[in-house]
């Protein structure tokens, strides 16, 4: 693996290689006192962030220092980017630095893959392979997140193939979903998009999932849920007439609770906004593997960074 | 103008694919055609090898950048860019900095096309003050300045109030001048970025839907009928679009539309490495779209072939996606892919394409001297064409000051060997003749 | 990927000699089982402290081996798990990512334990020392010891066994192959040496015919 862009480029061998190596670390250092592994001394993994998002950037940071790389956080406010600097010029510059692995957020779709195209262009010139790892690319792929999704879901159910795994929300703009549908049907699982048809991109036809609109019909036959985010200002582009419809159309409740089989998981990939797609009761109940996501996802980019920087190089 | 009235002979060229004949010239005009004609004192002498000769193509629809976009393309390359392709006489849009919506600017485009003699370059005038959309430019005069403005468009932009279209279209009609628009609903269109459906959803780019241009173009056939008025379809993009031109056609509608050889070509299968070259508004949409506007164009629905030639310099394309300004090469590239897409599959003769590269433009917008047949007493005006030459594009090989050609490494049919603007050489053996 | 699968002889590959039969293989077992009992006085009323890890995937097998034969003498088993040095080894840079392995370290862990490390293969010491790091992460043993089913020179450390079932010298082009049921089909440890290139002649004392006429999949513990 030469970087991790989408998880379209992810083979069911590959992907399974690095869910057993996130969950080989997990277990190794389970109850350690000292988390730290020597495996990747001396390099250097560099967060190149674009977009605010502590969550996945703490993550990736927790990853790199437990398995003793060096990180360092670029963030675009305070550096070059914000003097009008170009992506190209600001990746290549980090990659002449000596990073080995950048990892980028990004508004805009696709950025990573051409961080990447740049960066293999010009591995002569700034003398360094580096590996690019896709953070989150505007409403494109989120690929570690779908990775400690299914990471956690293989841990509460044992596995991913077979189950029918539900995605509730604003598919349209989720990197998300589009990361997670991928992954859970290359893993053999039946994948749901449930979302009113203003939240679902025209296309979606073609993806290798089905698409429904009536929650509550859904929900008895699940083995897992996942809600995704809905974020305010969508109401403004007039995706759903109001918070409120949404929340008692498409909103993980009490009631929806119930109606999902004993003990099914319930997945958000945060931050969540309790009271609009999940309940602060749900959010909190046993079910919800929320916090279990977030520890599985430091686990899992460790796996990634492993995988990417670990072997020899490609 | 500025042209050298030298005389020519041309040798052994193939008017329309047809017999083979030489055409001798005088003063920028043909005065015989016949074989084994002899060269008089002094005469330059073409040997076309048995090529085949075309009336000079009409672009209705390049951007040449200057004024105030020179590190892309200035009037110059953009000139050498179309004499090079077979051109000689292209329309240049008004987004121009400062934008091309009063008597000066028009005026100095104009001038400087004359100033560089290789192609007669047609200020295009904005339809809107600063292609605001808001309130019309002074078409008046800008049609009766030097420039002789013949056409109106603020593409780019789509002129998308009904009521300021229907009064361009209103106004235009007395003036006898053309409103091109760039068809294109923009609230349809926010943040769109690729062509709305399968691939796009997947690539997460917003979607430009086929909607967005269908019932634009639909509301200004109506408008158009209304107003009596001429209206021109820019870059037609959807299949869609073409049912109501052909209907709108049907009508009477005085409607014209022209098509992109990128959209005779090329797909959205190719965006899925986000290289932004790709990357062009009206956005490369699915096959389906792609052999209908062939169809529509060999049918006669779509009236002409418009390369929307619009350089950019690297910092507008090799950047994310998102952040990329839309548009692509044609000049150079536009003959070549119209033999590959519509002649070798036997769509269009030699007849056809100087229809729809040059008779049909030049008609639409009233060019006395453009797109005339090739007989004596008419201006020799040609572009002179090797069909079974093969050749690899490389953008940086392009006249043009950019180099952002999606046909990068692409091996394409057919070259032009000369270009004539009225007697005059302008382009030979993928050379300027200056 | 996985690391056990370098190494792999298929059929057409160099001819492999046997230095350790079945029953050698179990008699070394039972003669290192000895050995460490006396050593470390492990027996009835001595479990406590000892702690057997093998390093995967064969060094983990006899590890299990060897808590059996220790069983059988004494009457009590002592603690076994294994121990995966694969984050700990300083050549993953060399090859293709190698997949990691379980690390089953018995309950009660091994803080104040006499940990016997045991492996297939000694040569470089290179994994001995990774596992030593990966087992000082994993808690602070009294002491460590090392059991190796074959010491075949080359050492790169510092490190020497404890406990060796076969000294073997071999020259570095030399493949150890050892096979154990658990893995492979039979027990065994086979000699291959690399077939001569093209026009060069075969160097060195004689081949003896070939043992394994089967050739299946073996495995080289001999980097180790």
């Amino acid at each position: 693996m030469k970087h991790l862009l989408s998880i379209a480029d992810l083979d069911a061998a590959t992907a399974t290689g690095l869910l057993d190596t996130a969950s080989r670390l997990k277990d190794t250092l389970l109850g350690r006192e000292v988390r730290k592994l020597p495996t990747l001394r001396g390099r250097t993994v560099v967060t190149l962030f674009y977009e605010d998002s502590t969550r996945t950037r703490v993550s990736f940071e927790v990853a790199g220092k437990w398995m003793s790389a060096d990180t360092i956080n670029v963030s675009a406010k305070g550096s070059s980017v914000s003097k009008g600097e170009s992506l190209r010029d600001t990746s290549l510059t980090i990659s002449a630095m000596g990073a080995d692995c950048v990892i980028v957020r990004h508004p805009a779709s696709g950025a990573a893959h051409r961080i990447a195209g740049w960066a293999d262009k010009d591995a002569g010139t700034t003398g360094t392979h580096t590996s690019i790892v896709n953070a989150g690319d505007g409403t494109h792929e989120h690929p570690t997140q779908a990775l400690l999704d299914a990471a956690t879901l293989r841990e509460r159910l044992g596995s991913v193939a077979g189950r029918r795994i539900g995605i509730v929300g604003d598919v349209l703009h989720s990197r998300v979903a589009r990361s997670n549908v991928l992954l859970l049907s290359t893993l053999g699982a039946e994948v749901v998009l449930i979302a009113p048809p203003t939240l679902l991109p025209t296309g979606v036809a073609e993806w290798p999932c089905r698409v429904a609109h009536h929650l509550d019909a859904e929900l008895p036959a699940l083995d897992a849920v996942m809600m995704l985010r809905v974020q305010a200002e969508r109401m403004h582009g007039g995706f759903f007439p109001s918070a409120r419809e949404y929340s008692v159309t498409y909103g993980l409740n009490e009631r929806r609770l119930a109606l999902l089989p004993e003990g099914t998981p319930v997945l958000h990939p945060g931050p969540m906004v309790r009271g609009m797609e999940i309940a602060p009761a749900v959010a909190d109940a046993p079910n919800a593997a929320v916090l279990a996501q977030v520890r599985n996802g430091v686990h899992v980019r460790m796996a990634v960074l492993y995988h990417l920087l670990a072997g020899a190089p490609e | 103008m500025t042209d050298l009235l030298n005389d020519l002979l041309i040798r052994n060229a193939r008017p329309y694919g047809e017999e083979a004949v030489d055409l001798l010239v005088q003063d920028g005009v043909v005065t015989e055609i016949g074989t084994g004609l002899a060269a008089p004192e002094g005469t330059e002498v073409l040997d076309a090898g048995g090529h085949v000769l075309l009336p000079g193509l009409v672009d209705l629809h390049v951007h040449l950048r200057e004024p105030g976009g020179e590190e892309s393309e200035t009037i110059e390359t953009g000139s050498h860019a179309a004499a090079l392709g077979g051109f000689t006489a292209v329309f240049a849009m008004p987004n121009t900095d400062p934008v091309a919506d009063t008597a000066v600017v028009v005026e100095h485009v104009r001038r400087r096309g004359e100033e560089v003699g290789l192609v007669d370059v047609h200020p295009v005038g904005a339809v809107t003050t600063g292609l605001k959309g808001a309130k019309l430019a002074e078409l008046g005069t800008m049609a009766t300045s030097a420039a002789q403005v013949r056409m109106f468009s603020d593409d780019g932009r789509c002129v998308n109030d009904p009521l300021i279209m229907r009064r361009a279209l209103e106004y235009a009609s007395a003036l006898d001048v053309v409103i091109a628009q760039h068809a294109e609903d923009h609230r349809l269109t926010d943040g769109a970025q690729a062509h709305e459906g399968a691939i796009a959803s997947r690539l997460g780019l917003a979607g430009w839907p086929a909607t967005a241009e269908e019932t634009v173009v639909a509301r200004d056939c109506a408008l158009a009928r209304e107003a009596g008025a001429a209206l021109h379809v820019c870059h037609v993009s959807s299949l869609h679009s073409i049912a109501v031109l052909r209907a709108a056609k049907a009508q009477g509608v005085r409607v014209s539309a022209e098509v992109t050889p990128h959209h005779l070509l090329l797909t959205d299968g190719r965006l899925t490495g986000y290289d932004p070259v790709n990357k062009v508004n009206p956005p490369l949409r699915t096959g389906a779209d792609t052999q209908a506007m062939r169809e529509a164009l060999a049918e006669g629905v779509i009236d002409v072939v418009a390369t929307d030639h619009a350089p950019h310099a690297s910092q507008y394309k090799d950047t994310e996606w998102a952040a990329a300004k839309p548009g692509m090469l044609g000049l150079q590239t536009a003959l070549s892919v119209v033999i590959h897409t519509m002649v070798e599959p036997g769509l269009l003769d030699w007849h056809g394409v100087a229809r729809v590269m040059s008779e049909r433009p030049a008609e639409i917008v009233d060019l006395p001297d453009q797109g005339r047949p090739i007989a004596v007493g008419e201006p020799a005006t040609f572009a002179l064409v090797d069909p079974d030459a093969q050749w690899t594009v490389r953008g940086a090989a392009l006249a043009s000051r950019a180099a952002n050609t999606p046909y990068e490494g692409m091996r394409l049919p057919g070259a032009v060997a000369a270009t004539v603007l009225r007697g005059r050489i302008t382009a030979r053996d993928g050379k300027v003749v200056a | 990927m996985a690391n056990d699968r370098r190494g792999d002889v298929g059929e057409g590959q160099a001819p492999a000699r046997e230095l350790l039969s079945s029953a050698d293989v179990a008699r070394t077992i039972a003669r290192i089982a000895h050995q460490i009992i006396e050593k470390t006085a492990f027996g009835p009323g001595n479990t406590g402290d000892l702690v057997l890890l093998g390093i995967p995937t064969r060094g983990a097998v006899l590890a299990r081996r060897l808590a059996a034969a220790i069983t059988d003498f004494t009457g009590v088993a002592p603690a076994v798990g294994s121990i995966d040095a694969t984050l700990y080894r300083d050549d993953l840079r060399r090859g293709p990512t190698r997949a990691l392995v379980d690390t089953a370290v018995p309950e009660g862990g091994i803080d104040g334990k006499l940990v016997v490390l045991v492996d297939d293969v000694l040569m470089s010491g290179r994994t001995t020392r990774a596992a030593l790091d990966a087992l000082s992460d994993e808690g602070r043993p009294r002491a460590v010891q090392l059991a190796v089913l074959v010491d075949r020179g080359h050492r790169e450390l510092p490190i020497r066994a404890d406990y060796v079932g076969k000294n073997v010298p071999t020259s570095r082009a030399e493949k150890i192959l050892v096979r154990l049921t658990e893995s492979d089909d039979r027990d065994g440890v086979l000699i291959q040496r690399p077939e001569p290139g093209p026009g060069e002649p075969a160097v060195g004392p004689e081949v003896e015919p070939t043992i394994d006429t089967e050739a299946e999949p073996t495995t080289d513990g001999g980097d180790a």
